[in-house]
């Protein structure tokens, strides 16, 4: 019966493209003066399971382009070739060819070959000069390289059953021969006894160790200085192209799959249980040497790189499939199945005691419901939050793929730029990180491209000659915040201001507070770029950053100092899914107020209330004027009071501005459940959205910032502040 | 009367069943239904269900047509007054007014509203030929949202193309439109 395989295709899509994220970030830590054997690997790795899987599922354009940069990093690993920063920056095209091949094939559409051709034969050329080995000089240099350099050394190390007894650890020697080079490790177990006759703290282990790059045999034989009694040691030098066969021969001999390096990890955890706990040897491998690689990885937080190399990113962008799934631990998922369990204890206890006629209900049994309906309670809401954490994906998913932009970007336009991330782990919901990822690039790519100057610039005011970026997220409240700082120019007051006069939408004359004019580049068709590039300047750009983030109940705004630089700052809500709400009443008709902006609810008198110019009411309400909102008169409806002393006034504060909200009544406060108007509708304005309430009916939630800017109280906000600039003294 | 809906309802389902196998024979199916003894009928695949009328919560400075929105299983589905869209007098919604839910496909997502009716009336199926195509009223009418014109027996049925009908920043005023039409087929 033939399998339909096109049911995996999903999953293909996605291991390959995480597979691809891996090999970016992979490639953006490798250095190529120090080349590190597990960042080749892992590259490696991820490259040789695209080429698998697309042979498999017949997309042979992929399997054809991955087998060609296979091959080349097949040499780069095996150190048969030096690698080049060139070839990193190809490896990165690929890599974005690849995640296009890729997407195009998710999309359902037909990849076209041309694409990938320029790359393909790019790598073929470098290929090439290798087999004419020695003919161009460059590649000559590049074979002379390793086996004049680094001298390779094969060690034996067999320490004496007793060595473990004094102290000495194997690992550790061996984590120590890992930093003078690249060391593989070769464990023999043919030594081992037999399980009864095991004696725990003795070394029934043996060891051949190759060691390539490190020329001194002396430092070899430091890291052995303490055992050199108790285990016998031979050193032996081997030629470049020996260490290859023998390299090869371990990992056949091991029967595992040689062109999938095995995990270290895994192996370094073996090699430690066996050495540490010979009880666990049972489950190691039965015979053969266990390879395992050792070596540290560089942490390569910012990178900043002033070659002006020039990267052609292809172009195309295919549509985004609507399919998404996600990755959950399986933690996660264990606490949820206990959680279900404990629900269903509680549902059978809350079942006996339904059982049986109403005589029988007495008031031991109403007690007992009583507690079996809270636990009821607990349950759920802790069976919510288990789910909604599901949901919660650490924000570093979004920001992995700065690194790498800044970095060509930074090319492109010959500017120095660190870019520094900070509280990665902050988490988020993960529709939430979907949709800002869009903004943010923008955000970044508008620090990089206007903020940060260039370097002749930044040297002629002061400043260093690399610019900095900081992407910093964090939790504040019930929100999360997520900075885009840069150290540049910061905004330019007077631009942005002739060119608002310039597009209407202020008058010459109008005085603005820096705020305002700040404000105003999220305006439509608002760009201040003298000259419009690829990166930006295009005008269609920050409005729609603001209208994103809007329809994720988020904010952003900007502080900026001119020559000091420019901070965005974008607020989010933790999740889109559930909201502590208020529920309050108005008329006939019931309404949800996030619970986080209410500051409080007070009666007032009507002589607490005055009109300023222009007939906005404000509240004075402890030294403080705040401007008065009827939520029925914007919402179009009827409202029970007639004047105000018989409503409420709900204070909410936004964005650090108190206003106040007249209701008829508060009634309870609950955690809702947000459902969306625009999956059947479409946004209303000063509604974020609508749940159900308890009975079954629709209630809608209120957008408060929507509610307060249709009410006119922002510009009630204004005429006071106005107020109180010329009179400091509240009367 | 509501268990006649519930007949309706389960009526629908067969048909439907039978529409999807031999829908090369007969054509489409189409649920009609009436308004202000008009008969109107939508395509029968895209109904979702029929419902009673319930209570709806007012979407704050929505258009006239919108009566609001309803809680169904857990979706909050707009539902939009085809008596006001078709610019009808209005009649007081009471527990017989019939909702008919409907998938309507935009061009970006799918959407799921509802449609106030009279009553609910029959299932037809409709050849594509036996439809005649909705005349041509000059530019300055959009009959987009007609599927055709047909005739069952006597009587005179109005196919929508509900998702131009439905097409939330453009629903149309029939009224007007409709006459016209009754006129033109009087004179033919």
């Amino acid at each position: 019966m033939a399998v339909d395989v096109s049911q995996f295709y999903q999953v293909f899509f996605e291991e390959s493209l995480e597979g691809l994220d891996n090999m970016e970030s992979a490639l953006m830590a490798l250095d190529p003066q120090t080349i590190d054997a597990e960042t080749i690997n892992t590259i490696f790795r991820a490259a040789h399971s695209i080429k698998g899987g697309s042979a498999t599922f017949g997309f042979t354009e992929v399997a054809a382009f991955t087998h060609v940069l296979e091959t080349l990093l097949d040499e780069v690993r095996e150190g048969s070739r030096a690698l080049h920063a060139d070839h990193v920056d190809l490896l990165l095209r690929s890599v974005d060819a690849m995640r296009l091949m890729i997407e195009t094939l998710q999309a359902g559409d037909v990849i076209d070959p041309e694409d990938s051709k320029e790359l393909k034969e790019q790598f073929e050329a470098i290929l090439k000069g290798e087999s004419f080995a020695g003919v161009t000089p460059q590649v000559a240099e590049e074979q002379a390289a390793p086996s004049t350099q680094n001298s390779t050394w094969q060690i034996h190390f067999a320490p004496h059953p007793e060595m473990l007894i004094t102290g000495n650890e194997p690992i550790r020697m061996f984590r120590e021969l890992s930093e003078l080079g690249e060391l593989h490790v070769e464990c023999l177990t043919g030594e081992l006894p037999s399980f009864e006759s095991i004696s725990p703290d003795s070394c029934y282990l043996s060891w051949n160790l190759t060691l390539q790059g490190c020329e001194n045999l002396e430092e070899i034989k430091e890291v052995f200085e303490w055992v050199e009694d108790e285990a016998d040691i031979t050193y032996k030098s081997l030629k470049a192209d020996e260490v290859k066969d023998y390299i090869q021969n371990a990992v056949d001999a091991t029967g595992a799959d040689n062109t999938v390096a095995p995990a270290s990890d895994a192996n370094q955890f073996m090699v430690d249980s066996m050495l540490q706990s010979p009880k666990n040897e049972v489950e190691t491998p039965k015979a053969g040497p266990v390879e395992t690689v050792v070596k540290e990885q560089p942490n390569v937080e910012s990178i900043s790189k002033n070659n002006a190399a020039t990267t052609t990113t292809v172009a195309k962008t295919p549509p985004k499939p609507a399919e998404a799934s996600i990755r959950v631990g399986t933690d996660k998922i264990d606490q949820l199945i206990n959680l279900v369990g404990e629900l269903v204890i509680t549902q059978s206890m809350l079942g006996q005691l339904g059982e049986g006629d109403s005589e029988d209900f007495t008031q031991e049994k109403l007690l007992r419901l009583q507690e079996g309906l809270s636990q009821l309670e607990q349950n759920t809401r802790e069976l919510q939050e288990s789910v909604m954490r599901i949901r919660m994906l650490p924000i570093s998913f979004s920001f992995s793929r700065f690194p790498r932009m800044v970095r060509d970007l930074s090319q492109r336009l010959n500017k120095k730029i660190d870019l520094v991330l900070q509280g990665e782990q902050t988490e988020l919901d993960k529709t939430v990180m979907e949709k800002i990822g869009d903004p943010l690039v923008h955000l970044v790519r508008n620090s990089v491209d206007h903020g940060i100057e260039s370097p002749a610039d930044r040297v002629k005011a002061g400043k260093p000659e690399a610019g900095k970026v900081v992407l910093n997220a964090y939790h504040q409240g019930g929100n999360v915040v997520i900075e885009i700082k840069d150290d540049g120019a910061g905004l330019n007051r007077e631009r942005i201001l002739a060119k608002a006069i310039e597009n209407g939408v202020v008058q010459a004359g109008d005085s603005l507070t820096d705020e305002q004019i700040n404000d105003l580049i999220f305006q439509p068709g608002f760009s201040t770029a003298a000259e419009v590039s690829d990166v930006s300047g295009r005008g269609v750009g920050m409005d729609v950053v603001r209208r994103n983030i809007q329809e994720l109940n988020g904010t952003v705004d900007v502080k900026s100092v001119a020559g000091k630089g420019s901070t965005f700052t974008i607020r989010l809500p933790l999740t889109l899914a559930i909201l502590d709400g208020q529920l309050v009443r108005v008329g006939v008709e019931n309404y949800i107020f996030p619970l986080v902006s209410i500051v409080e609810s007070i009666q007032v008198n009507r002589n607490q209330l005055n009109r300023v110019a222009g007939g906005s009411q404000v509240l004075r309400l402890r030294n403080e004027y705040i401007p008065i909102v009827y939520l029925h008169e914007v919402y179009s409806t009827q409202a029970d009071f007639h004047s105000i002393e018989e409503g409420l006034v709900v204070v909410v504060e936004f964005e650090n501005n108190k206003f106040g909200i007249v209701v008829d009544d508060l009634l309870a406060q609950q955690q809702v459940v947000i459902k969306s108007l625009e999956t059947n509708y479409r946004r209303v304005e000063g509604v974020s959205g609508a749940t159900i309430l308890g009975d079954g009916q629709v209630a809608l939630i209120v957008d408060i910032a929507g509610l307060v800017k249709m009410g006119g109280a922002t510009q009630a906000l204004k005429q006071i502040e106005s107020m109180v600039k010329r009179q400091p003294k509240v009367a | 009367m509501s268990a006649a809906e519930a007949n309706v309802v389960e009526n629908d389902s067969q048909n439907i069943g039978v529409g999807s196998s031999s829908q090369d024979e007969s054509g489409e199916q189409y649920l009609t239904f009436i308004m202000a003894d008009e008969e109107y009928g939508v395509d029968i695949l895209k109904v979702q269900e029929i419902r009673g009328w319930e209570k709806t919560t007012p979407i704050p400075n929505a258009p006239n047509h919108i009566k609001g929105v309803i809680n169904l299983r857990g979706t909050v589905v707009p539902i939009i007054d085809l008596r006001r869209c078709f610019g009808m007098d209005q009649v007081e919604y009471g527990p017989l007014t019939v909702v008919i839910v409907l998938k309507v496909d935009s061009s970006q997502n799918s959407r799921t509203m509802g449609i106030v009716v009279d009553a609910v009336s029959d299932v037809y199926s409709l050849d594509n030929e036996s439809l005649q195509p909705a005349p041509n009223m000059g530019d300055s009418y959009d009959t987009s949202y007609i599927r055709g014109l047909a005739t069952v027996g006597e009587k005179m049925v109005m196919l929508l193309e509900i998702n131009e009908l439905l097409d939330l920043d453009d629903i149309p005023n029939v009224n007007e439109l409709k006459q016209q039409v009754a006129a033109a087929q009087a004179s033919a």
